[in-house]
């Protein structure tokens, strides 16, 4: 009898892309209900046109370099980046915005570089990265949370701000008054003119950071954590990054009391924990050996404290990711693990 | 003794749990096939250079008669006739082996009286009364091999341990592959036979302890082979954890010593010895009983055979016999698969003969092979993500994530520095990848590629020396050519000046002329005839010159 010839292992594997994307996903659940309690329905937009705009760029271009498309739309990956991408926006951002980042992302950083697997860069963070650098004003004009019932535009009303802008409805001072700097911002402000227990006991403030973002950071921490429990994600980035930034932070405190943020204020604010578990563990732009997943993340980590207490951007986490994803080839040749035999390097 | 009785073991990084499936060939006994019509014996079973053949076409052999031996010096074991024949044929048969290739093979017919003949096997029955010499040549006349799968000569690598001593011997019993189950079975039904074995082993090697390593998923092996043990207090049986790929020899000397051995060298360098199981048992056979290596035991399992089980068979019998024995084949049968899903590879046709280190026949469907729920077969390939799914599976602590993304580049400088030749294809980097990448696949292709370079390369400095050589020839003809010319130059004037100095006729003409000269010149005047007289020795010097 004859039979066909074929090569070992014959044992394939039970995961597969899709289902390693669709757990990301799953796992941003937790801060995206909260971030839209506390932000109303412009999350919840920027979210649902991020994906449709980032599923239409990813199947033009899958289309224009000849790719199978049903195949690789339904890796997921494209949808995870718009998603990420979304929740890096302030609420209510013009739809334009939303094109003009996900053209970066998606078009640019991914498929210009080859494709899923082959973007050395985050492609999200550069998205971000070019809206924050572009269009600083639409980039950091966020909404009051909700303090109270009523404060936040209904769905008809965010959408109309969305496609048409908000002259129709408010006029500027309106709008000025509906808005404000995030609080990694306001707070660089004002600890020029005072002390850090001083501003943290404002309205504006709960009781580590700003008073909605400690919640969405929570909520971030948490899908983290599941991410980390179903080994999706590799611990050493996201505890190495988180360690360092408070390291950096505790020490910089000791040196000069109450005129820095704390490190609880800089873990539970801003895009840290979002950071921490879900862009810099991007398989395809971090580091990917032990040694190096740790180097990795404690460096973001640091270059995340130095962008926000000395840099000028509002947050530093999309150009701490950035500048680490150029060092990646590096990191990763210089810190390969010691093979099964192989003589302990001498320290 | 503490450390052998100790319950929990070392591990090793990595490793993965494929589902098992070795149940279903564990159900009935051993059995034995009755004589095939025809064996097909290929001269090369064994790691080294092929046997040199003993016999020619026609020949009448008995059982148990070397039909083909190592010339001295070549590394590898004698191959005997597993049962008494005429040789048929001698020729070219696809023999199994990953390269699908085809290599020299003796036809025997069997005659069907299996007759031992002048080859009649004498045991040994009292160990001690015989040398350690005489116990290892027994063990190289029978042809011993490892029946694990790479079949190393076992004379030669106790030949080496023997002399110097070891510290532990290791016996292999893991068995970590999926489906395979011929030494669990072999453990159950012939645990005495396997410590007789181990007895041989202990007497030639001395060693401190002996670990038998055997996964926990064999419970009445486990139970079996303790109880055949209990009289040695040095035998330590270990259930180590069952964790794919344990049965690998530096992974499991990992597991059970915690020592590692030297990436590139063997066991020996740590003061240890592996050995399978399945050699143990047929080391008794060689050295109590005398018999060489003319069967072994084989699993023929997987959904593609209608009664999976173990059978014990002669060397050379074809893989349709054993088949046959095994109730026939289902419709299910899509892949023939010498060894495991992990490590094994694929015959073309069932025509091809049982060899010694045939160890499984896994007949299967491409869905039964895949764990339950897989998508694998019906998913393409996708990217790398670099995961690092891969690296946390491998047992050798390699990056196989890296390994693919510079063997696609064929980059292999850098595949080289990430050591691709310490990687044991065990698969466990495909079992994990959710881009269902053949990565195994790749790396065998790097190796054979940067196999190739390494001959091109040495191809080429032999070129290299030989032009070198030939530059180097070419400019020292042309200088000892130009120096014999010199010479000759030389040797020719320095004729032609002594010529000159020796002819009575020009010297007589010379004089003559001088002396007409003189008369004319004494005529003109004197001064002018002496100069003239001078001019001539000038002359002679210029010409020695």
């Amino acid at each position: 009898m004859q039979f066909k010839t074929d090569s070992s292992p014959f044992v394939g594997s039970v995961s597969h892309l899709g289902g390693v994307m669709r757990q990301v996903l799953y796992a941003l659940i937790p801060a995206i209900i909260v971030m839209s309690y506390f932000y109303g329905w412009g999350i919840l937009i920027n979210i649902i046109l991020a994906m449709i705009i980032a599923v239409s760029f990813e199947a033009v271009s899958l289309w224009l370099r000849q790719r199978p498309i049903k195949a690789f739309l339904s890796d997921y990956s494209a949808i995870v980046t718009a998603v990420l991408f979304a929740l890096t926006l302030p609420p209510l951002v013009p739809w334009w915005i939303l094109m003009v980042g996900l053209f970066f992302a998606i078009v640019i950083a991914k498929h210009l570089y080859g494709g899923l697997g082959y973007n050395p860069f985050n492609p999200a963070m550069v998205g971000f990265a070019v809206l924050i650098v572009s269009f600083p004003l639409e980039m950091s004009q966020w909404l009051h949370p909700r303090w109270e019932e009523g404060n936040l535009p209904n769905l008809w009303e965010s959408l109309q701000i969305v496609f048409k802008g908000t002259h129709e409805l408010y006029s500027q001072d309106q709008w000025d008054s509906m808005t404000m700097a995030t609080p990694l911002d306001d707070m660089k402000t004002e600890l020029r003119s005072h002390y850090f227990s001083e501003i943290i006991i404002t309205d504006s403030y709960g009781w580590v950071s700003g008073r909605a973002w400690e919640w969405v950071s929570i909520a971030y921490l948490c899908g983290g954590l599941w991410l980390l429990y179903q080994k999706i994600i590799p611990w050493r980035i996201p505890v190495a990054l988180l360690s360092a930034l408070t390291c950096i932070a505790l020490i910089v405190n000791l040196w000069e009391p109450d005129q820095h943020q704390t490190s609880l204020f800089y873990l539970f604010s801003g895009a840290t924990m979002l950071g921490a578990f879900f862009i810099a563990t991007d398989p395809v732009s971090a580091a990917t050996t032990p040694r190096g997943q740790l180097i990795y993340g404690a460096c973001i980590g640091f270059f995340i404290y130095i962008i926000r207490t000395w840099g000028n951007y509002p947050d530093a986490v999309a150009f701490s990711v950035l500048i680490m994803n150029m060092s990646v080839p590096m990191i990763d040749y210089f810190t390969q693990p010691r093979v099964l035999g192989a003589k302990r390097e001498k320290s | 003794m503490s450390l052998l009785t100790k319950s929990s073991f070392w591990t090793f990084h990595g490793g993965v749990h494929p589902e098992c499936h070795k149940a279903m060939s564990t159900q009935r006994a051993i059995q034995t096939l009755p004589l095939p019509k025809q064996l097909i014996i290929p001269v090369q079973q064994h790691i080294g250079s092929p046997a040199e053949l003993l016999v020619t076409v026609g020949d009448t052999v008995f059982k148990g008669q070397p039909i083909a031996t190592m010339a001295s010096q070549q590394l590898g074991a004698t191959i005997h006739a597993p049962s008494s024949g005429t040789i048929e044929a001698i020729k070219k048969h696809n023999i199994p082996h990953p390269s699908a290739l085809d290599g020299l093979c003796v036809v025997l017919r069997l005659d069907g009286d299996d007759d031992w003949g002048d080859y009649q096997p004498i045991a040994y029955a009292d160990l001690d009364q015989y040398t350690n010499k005489q116990l290892l040549a027994r063990i190289e006349t029978a042809g011993l091999v490892g029946l694990g799968g790479a079949a190393f000569p076992s004379f030669v690598k106790l030949k080496n341990s023997s002399k110097k001593g070891i510290e532990t011997l290791i016996i292999n019993a893991a068995e970590c592959e999926p489906y395979i189950s011929c030494d669990d079975m072999l453990m159950r039904e012939r645990a005495d036979e396997i410590v007789k074995g181990l007895q041989v082993l202990l007497r030639l090697l001395q060693p401190t302890r002996c670990l038998i390593g055997i996964e926990d998923n064999k419970p009445e092996a486990i139970v079996a082979i303790k109880k055949a043990t209990t009289p040695f207090d040095n035998v330590a049986v270990c259930a180590i954890p069952t964790l794919y790929p344990s049965g690998g020899e530096k992974q499991l000397i990992k597991i059970l010593t915690n020592k590692e051995v030297p990436d590139g060298g063997i066991p020996f360098d740590i003061g240890m010895l592996c050995h399978n199981i399945a050699t143990v048992y047929s080391l008794y056979n060689a050295v109590i009983k005398g018999e060489p290596l003319l069967s072994r035991v084989v699993t023929v399992t997987g959904d593609g055979v209608k009664q999976p089980q173990n059978i014990e068979t002669l060397i050379g019998t074809p893989v349709s016999d054993l088949i046959k024995q095994a109730g026939g084949y289902t419709e299910k049968a899509q892949r023939l698969i010498m060894g495991g899903p992990m490590m094994g590879f694929t015959l073309p046709h069932d025509a091809i003969p049982v060899v010694k280190a045939s160890n499984c026949f896994l007949i299967a469907s491409v869905s039964a092979l895949q764990q339950t729920k897989s998508p694998h077969a019906l998913q393409a390939q996708m990217p790398c993500i670099r995961c690092g799914k891969c690296m946390v599976a491998c047992p050798v602590n390699l990056l196989p994530q890296q390994l693919y993304w510079h063997t696609q580049a064929k980059d292999f400088e850098k595949v080289v520095a990430h050591h691709l030749s310490s990687c044991i294809e065990c698969g466990c980097c495909d079992f994990v990848c959710p881009s269902h990448i053949p990565l195994v696949s790749y790396f065998r292709f790097a190796k054979s590629e940067l196999r190739s370079q390494q001959l091109t390369l040495e191809k080429a400095n032999i070129s290299r020396e030989r032009h070198e050589f030939q530059e180097f020839r070419r400019q020292r003809e042309k200088e000892e050519r130009a120096e014999k010319r010199l010479k000759h130059k030389a040797a020719l004037q320095r004729k032609k000046a002594s010529a000159k100095g020796k002819n009575p006729k020009a010297d007589a003409i010379k004089a003559a002329m001088v002396r007409a000269n003189a008369k004319k010149v004494a005529r003109a005047a004197e001064a002018k005839a002496n100069s003239v007289i001078k001019k001539n020795p000038q002359d002679e010097a210029k010409g020695e010159s």
